[in-house]
């Protein structure tokens, strides 16, 4: 029953920390965030505010009319769902030249976001924002993700999502605090090299059930501190400094009492 | 029956009057036991923290012990399939898996104290090959490894490779994926193994890999074989241990004929239930406020995925090191035949090399000093500067290798890319343990010399005196006799001496290219040295100008009596 408590308590932790990201950074907006539907309805005038955006922030790399340079891709067709996440997790517009575009703290509040969402999405179809409904963990089969999750996702990013290494300084990144739209929208559109996961490779029910089973990996571990979820490695260095620590440290007291 | 017992030959007086006293004569008289508790209790056993690194191995096995049976009164061996029933963990909930792996599950959540019961014996068996390995540096930097003891450290090596086959079959029994990848891997290397590979691997998995019976059959090599072994092991190491009585380290007092300490009765006693107790506390504590394997994160073994993070347990990881430093590109085909050099060499030859090494140190350096006298008094690892240097530069190979084996979590945490951190590795492997060596051995060197340096001029005591003529001097304090004698009495080996390549009729020697060899070897390990303080340069040192009139005393350093509190007695 404790168990079941504390999953309630841990459930609300992230979205709670979620909101107060978006209250910093987005302002009231935040709280009234626009429901995701509504960029697939995007207004003219919505088109109209993300191209002046566009043009403002992402021209210089994607050109000014997203069609693409050297240095970025063509933005047309990449769907709202891409703009969605690269801006909301902080990617775009990118900042270092790495091996890898970094997540950082969004530089768009909600409501740009949606804008240049909808701007991109008016240039060629692409994958929509996901509803509610399509990320709502609850509504998912965690046993189930955690099949599709082992045989498509642990490869990169570690079995419970913990995150793991690439080649030549690439990293899949942990997954333990990305929201279930990011989730969903990563393995729609598939973020530099991760691999695409369409609806045909993965329907949208499975992508829900794999969102519920990393949900579920937020209620922390039944056996107590996770150490990170690193497996071996972190439990070995932990055996030497806690467990070999606490022995010698022991032996050298009780030698020190007996002389 | 207490009245049979006045009427033999003891007087009245002597008959015990507690309950405790009364069942201890009652066996007394039977089996006179009481002649060997007197003796076992009057034993002496010296002192110091790093004694214990062994006894953290021994109570840490006894936790495995009783862990581990609690374990197999609930887990279930067998490779048929079923669909989990369980409710928890809901990620697992009508998944199709192993009865093995099924019944790990149903320990850590539906059998009380199940969960706890498995980490504890988990961390008990990290903690167990920790204090093994520190346990077996601290043996080889003080040189307790020397005669008459070179057959128990052989002893302590079958443990510590048991210790890791122990390790190896628990860490396969839960069928998750993380053991079925090291089954996997430990497949590819004995296949790996000309000519016989493949057929040991159907040997060894009743068929092609995984099969049916591996789990029942590390079953019984776990639980039943590698702890009869091990503990007969230890029966022996600890039987020898008390026959050569335990080493101690150097200082006043302290020969190669006595043995300076507590008696096992009450002092030692006393500290190895501490002792017991702490490491009981520890390893609890940490089986229950740390997770560890959480097996149902991995889910049930299937040989297609493997996830980012995956490796074995600490004490494997530099098998997993040295297949992840090998290029892939050293595998050929020979008139048909694969020869796959790249998994026999870093998962056979590398780790036989490093056995090796460890199996016949003792026997080398028994060989290169000449010297076939017992050693029951410690050495100061400075005072064997190339010993030192190769324990080190050994330490420092198995941690690159291990540091490889974590080369992923590496790359992730220090934000490093992973062909760099794997191309470094690879040739640190090679450079590392040579500068490790070279520095350590400098550093020992260094530490001899400055106890040269202090033992003839004494420490400086800060005062200066200015003399009559206007001469400064810093008064030095002389060394007390501890000090001093810690610091004189050791061993500086020579490169050995050989008889002559021909004999007095100019007839050529045989063996004397072997001769030759060991000597090229000696000269590696005694070329450079510092050798101790003679009395006669103490003397001089302490003669020479007028200033040693300032208080400095002369003395031989000749037999001292031990400590205060401590008890002396003959080996
Ligand atoms: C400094 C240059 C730079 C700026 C500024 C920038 N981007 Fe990008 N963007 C890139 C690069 C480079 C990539 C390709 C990353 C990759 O896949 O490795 C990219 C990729 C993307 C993608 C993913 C395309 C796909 O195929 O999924 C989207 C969407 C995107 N950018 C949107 C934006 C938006 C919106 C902005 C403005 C807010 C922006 N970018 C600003 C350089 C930039
Ligand atoms: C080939 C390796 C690879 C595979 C397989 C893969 N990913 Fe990724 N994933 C990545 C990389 C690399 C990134 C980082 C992309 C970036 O920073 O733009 C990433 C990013 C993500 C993110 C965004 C994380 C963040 O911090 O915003 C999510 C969510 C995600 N992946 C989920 C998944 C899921 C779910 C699957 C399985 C269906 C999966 N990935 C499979 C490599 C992979
Ligand atoms: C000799 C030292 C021993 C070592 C180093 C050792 C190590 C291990 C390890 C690492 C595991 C995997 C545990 C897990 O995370 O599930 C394990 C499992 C197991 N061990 Fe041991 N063990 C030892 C002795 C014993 C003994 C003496 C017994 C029983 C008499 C035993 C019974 C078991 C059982 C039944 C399992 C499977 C439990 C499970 O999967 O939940 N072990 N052991």
């Amino acid at each position: 029953m404790k168990a079941l408590a504390a999953r309630r308590h841990h459930r609300a932790a992230p979205v709670v920390l979620l909101l107060l990201a978006l209250l910093v950074t987005g302002g009231v907006y935040a709280v009234l965030a626009p429901s995701p539907a509504q960029a697939e309805t995007a207004s003219t005038a919505d088109i109209e505010t993300g191209k002046k955006l566009f043009q403002a922030n992402c021209a210089t790399c994607h050109g000014p009319n997203a069609e693409g340079t050297a240095e970025a891709p063509s933005l047309v067709g990449v769907g709202a769902a891409a703009v969605d996440f690269q801006v909301s997790t902080g990617r775009m517009p990118m900042q270092m030249n790495g091996p890898q575009a970094m997540a950082k703290p969004p530089q768009m509040d909600e409501e740009q976001t949606a804008a240049l969402a909808a701007y991109v999405a008016s240039l060629g179809a692409g994958p929509a924002i996901p509803t509610d409904e399509q990320v709502d963990p609850a509504l998912g089969d965690p046993a189930h993700g955690m099949a599709l999750f082992r045989t498509n996702c642990s490869m990169c990013h570690n079995a419970v999502g913990a995150g793991g290494a690439l080649s030549e300084g690439k990293w899949a990144p942990p997954l333990t605090d990305v929201s279930p739209r990011n989730i969903y929208q990563a393995m729609l559109t598939g973020p530099q090299s991760m691999p695409v996961f369409n609806d045909a490779n993965i329907t949208p029910e499975d992508k829900r059930d794999i969102i519920a089973f990393l949900d579920e990996q937020r209620d922390g571990s039944a056996g107590g501190i996770s150490l990170g979820s690193l497996g071996p490695v972190s439990e070995g260095l932990w055996a030497w400094v806690v467990g070999l620590g606490l022995l010698i440290a022991g032996a050298v007291w009780i030698g020190a009492k007996s002389s | 029956m207490s009245t049979t017992t006045t009427d033999t030959k003891r007087p009245a007086a002597a008959a015990p009057k507690t309950a405790a006293g009364k069942a201890a004569d009652y066996l007394d008289q039977r089996t006179s036991v009481g002649v060997a508790v007197k003796e076992f209790a009057r034993k002496i056993f010296p002192d110091h923290w790093s004694f214990m690194l062994g006894e953290f191995a021994l109570y840490s096995f006894v936790v495995l012990l009783i862990s581990g049976v609690f374990l197999a009164l609930f887990f279930q061996p067998s490779m048929a399939l079923v669909y989990y029933e369980g409710e928890n963990p809901a990620s697992m909930h009508g998944e199709l898996m192993s009865i093995a792996f099924a019944s790990t599950l149903d320990l850590s959540f539906e059998v009380r104290g199940g969960l706890l019961m498995r980490q504890i014996h988990h961390w008990a068996a990290l903690v167990f090959m920790a204090s093994i390995v520190t346990h077996m540096m601290r043996v080889f930097f003080t040189g307790a490894f020397r005669k008459p003891r070179e057959l128990n450290w052989l002893v302590g090596m079958l443990l510590m490779i048991l210790g890791l086959l122990a390790g190896f079959s628990g860490y396969s029994l839960p069928d998750d994926v993380l053991s079925g990848n090291g089954l996997r891997i430990t497949d590819g290397v004995v296949k790996s193994i000309p000519i016989i590979g493949s057929y040991m691997s159907y040997f060894i998995f009743g068929g092609e890999f995984p099969g049916e019976h591996i789990i029942a059959r590390l079953f019984t090599v776990h639980i039943l074989l590698v702890p009869a072994l091990i503990l007969a092991l230890i029966g022996l190491h600890l039987f020898l241990m008390v026959l050569h009585k335990h080493t101690q380290f150097p200082g006043g007092g302290r020969t190669d004929k006595n043995v300076v300490g507590y008696p096992l009765f009450p002092v030692y006693a006393a500290k190895m239930g501490g002792n017991f107790f702490l490491t009981f506390g520890v390893l609890a504590l940490m089986g229950a406020t740390m997770s560890i394997n959480n097996v149902w994160n991995y889910g049930p073994y299937d040989p297609s995925p493997v996830g980012a993070g995956a490796q074995p347990d600490w004490y494997m990881l530099f098998l997993e090191g040295s297949l992840r430093l090998m290029p892939g590109q050293t595998e050929y085909v020979i008139a048909g035949y694969t020869l796959s050099l790249n998994v026999l060499i870093p998962a056979v030859i590398i780790p036989g090399l490093l056995f090796t090494f460890l199996f016949v140190y003792p026997f080398v350096e028994a060989k290169v000093t000449g010297d076939t006298r017992e050693h029951h008094v410690l050495d100061r690892p400075r005072n064997v500067p190339v010993r030192t240097g190769l324990g080190v530069a050994f330490l420092t190979a198995f941690i690159i290798l291990a540091v490889a084996g974590s080369n992923d979590l590496v790359a992730t945490h220090f934000q490093m890319s992973l062909n760099a951190i794997t191309w470094a590795l690879r040739i640190l492997f090679f450079v590392g343990p040579v500068i490790a060596f070279w520095i350590t051995k400098r550093i020992c060197l260094g530490l001899q010399r400055k106890d040269r340096e202090l033992v003839l001029h004494g420490h400086e005591s800060g005062r200066i005196v200015r003399f009559a003529n206007g001469e400064y001097i810093e008064v030095h304090t002389p060394l007390d006799d501890q000090e001093r004698w810690l610091r004189v009495n050791y061993d500086a080996y020579k490169p050995l001496e050989i008889a002559p390549a021909t004999d007095a009729r100019g007839v050529k020697r045989k063996g004397y290219k072997a001769d030759k060899r060991w000597q090229r070897l000696s000269k590696f390990f005694f070329e450079d040295r510092v050798e101790p303080v003679t009395p006669s340069e103490l003397a001089a040192a302490h003669s020479h100008g007028e200033h040693d009139s300032l208080g400095s005393v002369h003395e031989q350093h000749d037999a001292l009596p031990a400590g205060a509190s401590s008890t002396e007695q003959e080996r």
